[in-house]
């Protein structure tokens, strides 16, 4: 089982925590900070496998993680998880985001947390793996997408239109507006606020 | 006041551009304000985009319960962006501990049954992420009518929720159990890969499940190697092997299957030799299916080829380039090293490489596995390595690679000088990574190689002079002085070079051990003692021993203080008794609740001359007369059954008189058992400060005309006792009186139950096996009450 995800850069500045078994608050901010110091101390050739901090259960844990320019990918998972399947998975994970983002880079992760959070979703569910072939992953995010636009566009229309006459700040709206030889009276909106 | 609240691409831009942390708090407080007006003034439009602002500063580290409620009323939406964000929002700050989680219930029971599969497939995911024991009874139903529902990515979710709720509800394994084989049929990979998942889950929790899926084994062959054999690429393939995740989920399963079961080991014989040789092993996803083929090629009942092939393969992979396929190559290893123990020796050297590398976790796991390889046949050469590993390697692995060749070498040491070497290299090298009890075991292990007490008072005398500051070193160190300093002035010893000290050189050695600032207490302990000791051993004049003890009466520390008053006491008024209290100790048992008893040793004499060095007339004189009562034969009653057999005679038993309880009567022995000769005793003592042991010496005699060979005792005691035998002195008692073989029982009674004791002797006597199996009568009062 996995038991998180976690990405940061360079720095140790979270870009996606995602925890599989349950932590207080506290604990999830010192667990970030932790692994990122367990990290960072490790060269670039040396193996992908660590041992779990303290807090996140010490040696029953393995920390199996991948360096991309300026991101750590780290999975923290039990010893029911092929090490070497979770490697192929990280790959598997970065890979379905370049596909999602064209070229993704740590700006979008960055910008867009709650989308990747929602490709996350796609590949491990509750711990578990649940699909690895990019392809049903990214027609997946896809269709979502689409969802999300349709009720973000024309259906939307009438709740924003109101949403937007609510704001209009109509005190400093003027009585009368004077144009050359054409005078409007501008009518009393005050029934619609 | 939509206004001054800022979209989520603003928030995040401001504070990347807050300097400081307390600059990127104050933007975030601020914000967080605005968040929790627009929660309250409930506008819905917006709500999605505040909760997804929520969520980016929760995840920085910043609190966020506030937007709990706000996840549940999203989650109630009927817009799909609305319950994305709920949905995320629960999953991240709703947990089993708060009370509100129960009311998402209803939504995920509607959203589960409503049809838009992205929306079904929210609420599965949230489900298996955060769903508590309570919520997966309430929904276990719906996920079930959700298994056999027609959209694949609906059905793969909800066989990965149907999982979880069975960890957290074991007993729903009955409703997720049949719908397994139907499911087994699929082609959709990723509802093969949660079915395989489910039936391991399954079949680890209950044996019932595991028989009943054995049935699919065939089955499960069936796919593997369809899998195998594809060589068109599929959507599935990584680097050319199709499906690695799902083909290493199949043979995880088939591990557990076949495990212990010969049948179904049988069947899978020929696939997993298939895999083994067919895999391309020239990337990382080739190599992850070999490495779960090789686990369960040894897990369970496969052909004897089959195994050495797969331990060859192990052995081919320690040897990669790869440092993560070493690493893999070790922890594999690792764990076969108990089962399969002489096929792991043979890559013993590729291991012992291994331990030179400067990744640190490899080096880890090749340090486990070196200590686990140490055998009596490779433990001078394992240790040779290992020891060098312990002087360069890093700081978090020295404790346990010290106490590892410690253990080592105390269970395989081919000789005595040995093992006192090794230790002592230990010391040297790493000293205060040992653990406590590594000075208490060599002190015993020197004390009882009379041999070699030379040798090792010289090679302690030269390691401590090079270097004071290894605590345990120099505590081991001081204590050899003391007991041995006479040897280490002799001058003349064959095994180390010839070292000429003279005496003030040893005294200046120890005094500099007690005033150096690196000493802890418990060394300057020893220091003290080790002078007090060489009075008697050495032939000076003692003056400056009597200097040092009588500066270290007004120390600070405690127990030093009260050590040197005593020591100086000695000197004063008891000058007749120091050679004898300060004669060398005899062999200390190990480990047992005597502890240090060095440090008992000399608690008894402080307590002694404590209530002597009180100057009351009337408590010297009764101390004297004890004294006197001691010298005569009549005195025996009044001691304390002897503990260790001592050689100093009554005044050692003078020493236990004052802290010991008031001395039991010593219990008489019993014979039990009488045949042709062979005779059974029993012999019972009471350890006075362990009131609920009881040793129990059994000895057998024999006086008749032949042997008793193959001698075996064993022996029963009722429930509420411990009983512990200890290895016999032997297995044979020879005729005509010959020597007696004893064996030590300890029973440890904390309840003061009557003790009642089964014995089962087994031996052979004039060319006949005997069995005599008999409950001990008789058995004294004394020896439970």
């Amino acid at each position: 089982m996995i038991q998180a995800i976690l990405v940061f850069n360079n720095h140790g500045k979270p870009r996606l925590v995602r925890f599989y078994q349950r932590f207080p608050e506290e604990i999830q901010q010192q667990i970030v900070r932790e692994t990122f110091h367990l990290v960072l101390k490790r060269d670039d050739n040396i193996c992908n496998f660590l041992e779990g901090g303290s807090l996140i259960g010490g040696s029953d844990y393995k920390l199996i993680y991948r360096h991309y320019a300026t991101l750590y990918f780290v999975f923290c998972v039990d010893s029911s998880e092929s090490e070497l399947g979770i490697l192929d998975l990280i790959q598997v994970f970065v890979e379905t985001l370049d596909k999602c983002f064209e070229n993704v880079c740590e700006l979008d992760l960055i910008f867009h947390m709650d989308k990747v959070h929602y490709i996350l979703q796609e590949v491990v569910m509750g711990g578990m793996v649940l699909e690895t072939n990019m392809n049903e992953i990214v027609a997946q995010i896809e269709a979502q997408n689409r969802l999300e636009k349709s009720e973000g566009g024309l259906s939307a229309a009438p709740a924003r239109a109101v949403s937007a006459v609510k704001n209009i700040n109509l005190p400093e709206m003027p009585r009368n507006i004077n144009i050359g030889d054409l005078n409007i009276k501008v009518p009393n909106l005050s029934q619609f606020v | 006041m939509v206004a001054t609240s800022l979209k989520l691409r603003e928030l995040i831009q401001e504070i990347r551009e807050a300097k400081t942390q307390a600059q990127e708090r104050e933007v975030i407080q601020k914000e967080c304000a605005h968040i929790r007006a627009s929660f309250r003034d409930g506008d819905p439009l917006h709500r999605h985009c505040q909760l997804a602002k929520l969520l980016y500063v929760h995840m920085l580290g910043y609190p966020a319960h506030f937007g709990q409620m706000e996840c549940l009323k999203l989650i109630a939406s009927p817009r799909f962006t609305d319950k994305r964000v709920g949905y995320l929002g629960a999953m991240l700050l709703l947990d089993e501990r708060q009370d509100a989680h129960l009311l998402i219930t209803n939504s995920i029971k509607n959203d589960l049954s409503q049809g838009i599969q992205a929306v079904q497939g929210l609420a599965l995911c949230t489900l298996s992420t955060m769903g508590s024991a309570e919520m997966c009874r309430d929904l276990a139903n719906e996920v079930e009518k959700l298994l056999l529902q027609p959209s694949p990515y609906v059905r793969k979710k909800a066989v990965l929720t149907a999982v979880h709720m069975i960890r957290k509800v074991p007993e729903l394994s009955n409703i997720f159990l049949p719908p397994c084989a139907q499911l087994l049929h699929e082609r959709h990979h990723g509802i093969l890969l949660g079915t395989i998942t489910l039936i391991t889950e399954l079949c680890e929790r209950s044996p019932a499940a595991l028989k009943h899926f054995r049935k699919v084994v065939p089955q499960l062959v069936q796919i593997l190697r369809t899998l195998v054999t594809t060589t068109y690429s599929t959507e599935h393939s990584i680097s050319g092997v199709s499906d690695p995740f799902l083909q290493v989920q199949i043979l995880r399963l088939l591990r557990i299957l076949g495990r212990n079961h010969e049948e179904s080991s049988e069947i899978m014989n020929d696939l997993l030799a298939q895999v083994a040789t067919n895999t391309d092993t020239s990337r990382n996803a080739g190599n992850a299916v070999l490495f779960e083929t090789v686990f369960t090629i040894m897990d369970i009942r496969s052909a004897a080829g089959l195994r050495v092939l797969a331990v060859n393969i192990l052995g081919r992979f320690l040897l990669n380039s790869d440092r993560n396929i070493r690493y893999v190559a070790l922890t594999s290893l690792l764990r076969l090293v108990q089962s399969d123990h002489s096929a792991v020796q043979r890559h013993r050297p590729t291991v012992v490489e291994c331990l030179r590398e400067p990744d640190a976790s490899l080096s880890r796991r090749a340090l486990e596995l070196s200590l686990a390889l140490v055998n009596s046949a490779n433990v001078r050469a394992m240790t040779q390595e290992l020891q060098g590993f312990l002087e360069s390697c890093p700081p978090d692995l020295r404790a346990d690679c010290a106490s590892g060749i410690l253990l080592a070498a105390d269970r395989f040491a081919p000789t005595k000088r040995w093992h006192i070497d090794t230790i002592l290299r230990v010391l040297t090298t790493a000293g205060t990574y040992v653990r406590d009890d590594a000075v208490a075991n060599l002190t015993q292990l020197i004390g009882g190689a009379q041999e070699l007490h030379a040798y090792s008072v010289r090679r302690l005398y030269s390691a401590l002079a090079e270097d004071i500051s290894q605590q345990p070193l120099v505590q081991v160190a001081a204590w050899c002085i003391g007991e041995y300093g006479d040897l280490l002035l002799e001058g003349s010893c064959e095994e180390t070079e010839p070292l000429q000290v003279e005496e003030e050189e040893v005294l200046a050695l120890l005094e500099r051990v007690l005033q150096s600032h690196m000493s802890l207490p418990a060394t300057r302990g020893y220091a003290l003692t080790a002078l007090m000791k060489l009075s008697t051993r050495l032939h000076g004049d003692n003056n400056r021993i009597r200097q040092v003890v009588s500066i270290y009466g007004s120390c600070q520390d405690v127990e030093l203080q009260q050590r040197a008053v005593e020591y100086n006491t000695l000197f004063r008024k008891y000058d007749h008794m120091r050679a004898a209290i300060l004669e060398k100790m005899p062999l200390v048992e190990r480990g047992g609740p005597q502890g240090d008893e060095e440090a008992k040793e000399s608690k008894a004499a402080a307590r002694l001359l404590e209530t002597a060095a009180v100057p009351t007339e009337p408590q010297a004189s009764k101390l004297l007369d004890l004294l006197d009562l001691l010298d005569g034969p009549s005195g025996d009653a009044q001691h304390p059954p002897p503990l260790d057999p001592t050689p100093g005679g009554a005044l050692i038993h003078l020493l236990d008189l004052p802290c010991a309880p008031p001395p039991a009567a010593p219990i008489p022995n019993l014979r039990v058992f009488e045949r042709k000769g062979l005779q059974l005793n029993l012999s019972f003592v009471r350890p006075p400060e362990t009131p609920a042991l009881l040793l129990i010496t059994v000895t057998a005699t024999n006086d008749s005309g032949g042997d008793v060979t193959h001698f075996i005792c064993q022996a029963a005691v009722p429930k509420s006792f411990q009983l512990q035998l200890q290895a016999p002195s032997g297995d044979t008692v020879p005729a005509q009186g010959g020597l007696p073989m004893t064996q030590l029982l300890r029973i440890l009674n904390p309840n003061k139950a009557p003790l009642r004791l089964k014995l089962r002797l087994t031996y052979n006597h004039f060319g006949q096996s005997v069995q005599e199996i008999f409950e001990v009568n008789n058995l004294p009062v004394e020896t439970w009450q």
